[in-house]
């Protein structure tokens, strides 16, 4: 386990969505709010956004940011913070999936 | 989430500080707390328990459902002395989650042979930490057994209000350090914070052992933070 004593700006994804923020774009912040089960990363982990849908940072192992990324285009758009869930027990989780068969919940709002 | 709590929060967490963002699920309004700010009622209960122990996780409160994004500065360990004990600390740390540095400026000691894969500085405490400052979620012990190399450092941390301060040495000897303490301006408040004789009594002997009651002593200081006024007394 390496744990670095400062934060790593390059890879860190909430002070990457504040520099983007600054650059003038349009930002939302996923955040993983709960989760069951085996899920890949814990709770208050973040994926950041931009209109464009580039993305840094992780909410799952890869399993369901693309799904994510959609969502928050969305949530661009219209303002409206959405929390969205992912899990097998859950529909579209065949579709996007988390293979490590946990469930999470997922805060996407808007910056600003 | 509103830019000024974005830019306060990471403004926190580059300086090493601890804060929690909160935001109501229900309205999507957030605010951050900073450690030491007076938050009432379960809300308030809640926001000290992240503090305490890192976690993040939503909690109901006054009729709302609220999500405490909790943002602690990795704790870490600074060691005064490249001596046998830490030699069985540094990688006893590491594996539980502290990364290491072990400042010594004898450069007998403080040699990469004697310590791989440690963050090792043969210089004087009062040149590596004017570079890297002590703070509150750093500990610190000391183990030189040498006025000359230990006694700056552990006013440093008292100042800095390190969670752990730790100095090796029998009662005896930690009554002269008192003393020396006292005459470099420390109180007798900050200087009852310092855990000494060093680490929990184990009846440790080797330095193997030592290390594992010192390593020990630190996380429960690092758990109990805030609990007593004392901060940790082990």
């Amino acid at each position: 386990m390496e744990n670095s004593i400062y934060l790593d700006e390059a890879r860190d994804p909430l002070i990457i969505a504040e520099g983007w923020m600054k650059d003038g774009k349009d930002v939302a912040i996923a955040t993983v709010v709960e989760t069951w089960g085996s899920a890949p990363r814990p709770v208050g982990s973040h994926l950041v956004i931009d209109a464009d849908g580039n993305f840094h940072g992780s909410v799952s192992g890869g399993c369901v940011e693309g799904a994510v990324v959609s969502e928050a285009i969305d949530v661009i758009d219209s303002g409206k913070a959405r929390m969205l869930e992912f899990g097998v027990a859950d529909e579209t989780a065949w579709q996007v999936g988390l293979s490590c068969g946990g469930r999470i919940k997922v805060y996407v709002e808007r910056l600003g | 989430m509103d830019p000024y709590a974005l830019k306060t929060l990471n403004a926190e967490r580059r300086a090493r500080r601890a804060a929690i963002l909160v935001t109501d699920l229900g309205d999507g309004r957030d605010r951050i707390v900073r450690e030491g700010d007076h938050v009432a009622g379960d809300l308030g209960t809640a926001i000290a328990r992240a503090f305490r122990t890192g976690n993040s996780g939503s909690v109901e409160a006054e009729g709302r459902t609220f999500f405490l994004n909790a943002h602690l500065p990795q704790p870490r360990l600074v060691v005064i002395g490249a001596v046998h004990i830490s030699q069985a600390l540094a990688p006893m740390a590491k594996i539980a989650g502290y990364p290491v540095e072990i400042i010594d400026p004898r450069t007998a000691f403080a040699t990469p042979d004697r310590f791989p894969d440690v963050a090792l500085h043969a210089e004087w405490p009062e040149d590596v930490l004017k570079r890297q400052p002590l703070d509150s979620y750093t500990a610190l012990a000391a183990v030189t057994h040498d006025p000359k190399v230990d006694d700056f450092a552990l006013k440093a941390a008292l100042d800095a209000n390190c969670f752990y301060v730790g100095a090796l040495g029998s009662r005896k000897t930690h009554a002269k350090r008192v003393e020396r303490l006292l005459a470099l301006g420390a109180s007798a408040d900050q200087i009852a914070r310092i855990h000494a004789p060093i680490g929990l009594d184990i009846g440790a002997a080797s330095p193997g052992e030592i290390a594992v009651a010192v390593l020990a002593q630190a996380i429960h200081a690092f758990r109990s933070r805030g609990l007593d006024a004392k901060g940790a007394a082990a």
